[in-house]
């Protein structure tokens, strides 16, 4: 699960450019660490490439921190 | 009609990311071509560009860190970043950063490109291809389209007048600056960020302008003796990359702030040659009619007119029909005008070209030199008795200036100015 967190704060950190100790698990994408709705798709889609997940987007639509991406992944990836 | 004033410069260019360096570079005679090293071109006919050298800034380094914001440069093409940074710089040497609301209301961006976001078109596409359409980038469209330079700098800089982009292939950054300038005359702004911007070196813009015939091939192994316009031996251009953007101002704003001047557009011109879509007209009567036409508006006679900086690409055919028009227009006048072509020292920026040859015209006014023609070794029988400044730069007495630039679609732009 750390292995998981670790990996999904990492893609965080590089598609929006914040620094590292910004990306909390309560960090809200948008409200919290600047993103706009296009980078929350962007990001959707680069956890789906680092993870190997498919995430429709209803699902999508409902990750809105760090910690809704972490446990989606946890509960959804093999 | 009320006049217009440049009162800023900025340029992204192979051979220096800042006014001052380009232009040292310029007038020191240095070429900034050579091997392409952006992505593999060895199964291209063509191998060589002048590329803008990404760095910390200095030297003839690039530092897209300085002015554009990390998550901009992740998202949009190079020829975006590279116009942001050149609009940055003008603004900053204009001094007008800090303005207010109301005369932000009045201020606007007309910043175009030929092409636009040919390298992030040709990438994504294959990211369609291979993964299919959920792959594609959200931020693919507005990474790419060419009014998103004006678009970016208006959200940057808080422009709320016009917000305009050219598209005229290679007259496209001439086109930005006449046509702003007339947005100024015309009392729509106060204040104009004008110019064009260019990335197309990615394996589809070579392979397209290699297949149009229009790139240099022969000189893959010499890549800084490949831009050689008027010479004998040339056979195509190079193609370069980068951006230059004026700001353009209305003269009596300018002069009550004390602002800088650099000089005054007095005259634009613009045709076509409604002849053929990339090959010049055979007698070069569009351009003939866009330089006429400039020195109308402008006022002057070609004998008021010092130095051209020309559209001169290198190319067996665009070179002589120019100067054959030139020739024809000038009369006798051609015998005391200095006209050269800075394309043989940094390529062809398309898009970028006539903005950053406009900014060279006005460093040439301000410092009373026209700068050379790289590899001018042995001049066309056409070209012989005109001074095309072959190799070094030359100080010389320049009161008005002409730039021509020519694109593909029949497409002319001149601009003249003066100091004032």
């Amino acid at each position: 699960m750390s292995d998981v967190a670790d990996r999904v704060k990492k893609i965080v950190v590089e598609h929006l450019g914040v620094e590292a100790d910004k990306v909390t698990e309560a960090a809200s994408f948008i409200d919290d660490l600047g993103a706009d709705s296009l980078d929350t798709v962007e990001l959707v889609m680069a956890f789906e490439e680092e993870f190997g997940v498919e995430i429709p987007d209803d699902a999508a639509e409902k990750i809105l921190t760090v910690a809704d991406a972490i446990n989606f992944i946890g509960a959804n990836s093999k | 009609m009320r006049r217009v004033v440049i009162t800023g410069l900025g340029l992204v260019t192979p051979l220096g990311a800042n006014v001052e360096t380009a232009w040292a570079n310029i007038l020191a005679s240095r070429s900034g071509a050579g091997p392409i090293t952006r992505f593999d071109a060895s199964n291209q006919a063509c191998r060589i560009a002048c590329e803008v050298k990404a760095g910390d800034g200095t030297g003839m380094t690039f530092d897209a860190n300085s002015r554009v914001d990390y998550k901009v440069q992740r998202q949009v093409d190079p020829f975006i970043v590279y116009g942001i940074d050149a609009a940055g710089q003008a603004i900053e040497d204009a001094g007008l950063t800090d303005m207010t609301e109301e005369e932000r209301f009045r201020a606007g961006c007309s910043i175009g490109s030929g092409i636009g976001g040919l390298p992030g078109i040709e990438i994504e596409s294959i990211v369609l291809h291979e993964k299919g359409p959920r792959r594609v980038s959200p931020h693919f469209v507005h990474g790419r389209l060419i009014n998103l330079i004006s678009g970016q700098v208006s959200i940057k800089y808080g422009l709320m007048g016009p917000n305009h982009a050219v598209v005229t292939a290679c007259s496209t950054g001439a086109h930005a600056i006449g046509d702003a300038a007339r947005m100024i005359a015309l009392d729509d702004a106060d204040v104009m960020l004008a110019g064009g911007s260019e990335s197309a070196l990615c394996p589809l813009g070579i392979a397209g302008f290699a297949q149009a015939r229009a790139l240099s091939t022969a000189f893959n192994d010499t890549p800084e003796r490949a831009s050689r316009p008027y010479d004998k031996d040339r056979d195509g251009f190079v193609m370069g990359e980068g951006a230059g953007v004026v700001v353009l101002e209305e003269y009596e704003r300018a002069k009550k702030r004390g602002a800088k001047i650099y000089g005054e557009v007095i005259g634009y011109g613009l045709t076509g040659d409604a002849y053929h879509v990339t090959a010049p007209h055979p007698e070069g009567s569009g351009a003939f009619r866009s330089m006429q036409m400039a020195l109308r508006k402008a006022g002057l006679n070609p004998e008021d007119i010092d130095y051209i900086n020309a559209h001169g690409t290198s190319t067996p055919m665009g070179d002589e029909l120019e100067l054959g028009a030139v020739k024809r227009l000038f009369g006798s006048a051609i015998d005391n005008v200095s006209m050269s072509s800075t394309k043989s020292a940094i390529g062809h920026l398309l898009g970028g070209a006539g903005a950053v040859e406009a900014i060279f015209c006005l460093l040439a006014l301000r410092d009373q030199v026209a700068p050379p023609t790289l590899n001018l070794d042995n001049p066309s029988e056409a070209c012989v008795g005109v001074d095309l400044v072959p190799h070094v730069a030359k100080q010389r007495r320049i009161r008005a200036v002409l730039n021509n630039s020519f694109g593909f679609g029949g497409t002319n732009a001149t601009l003249v100015m003066r100091g004032v």
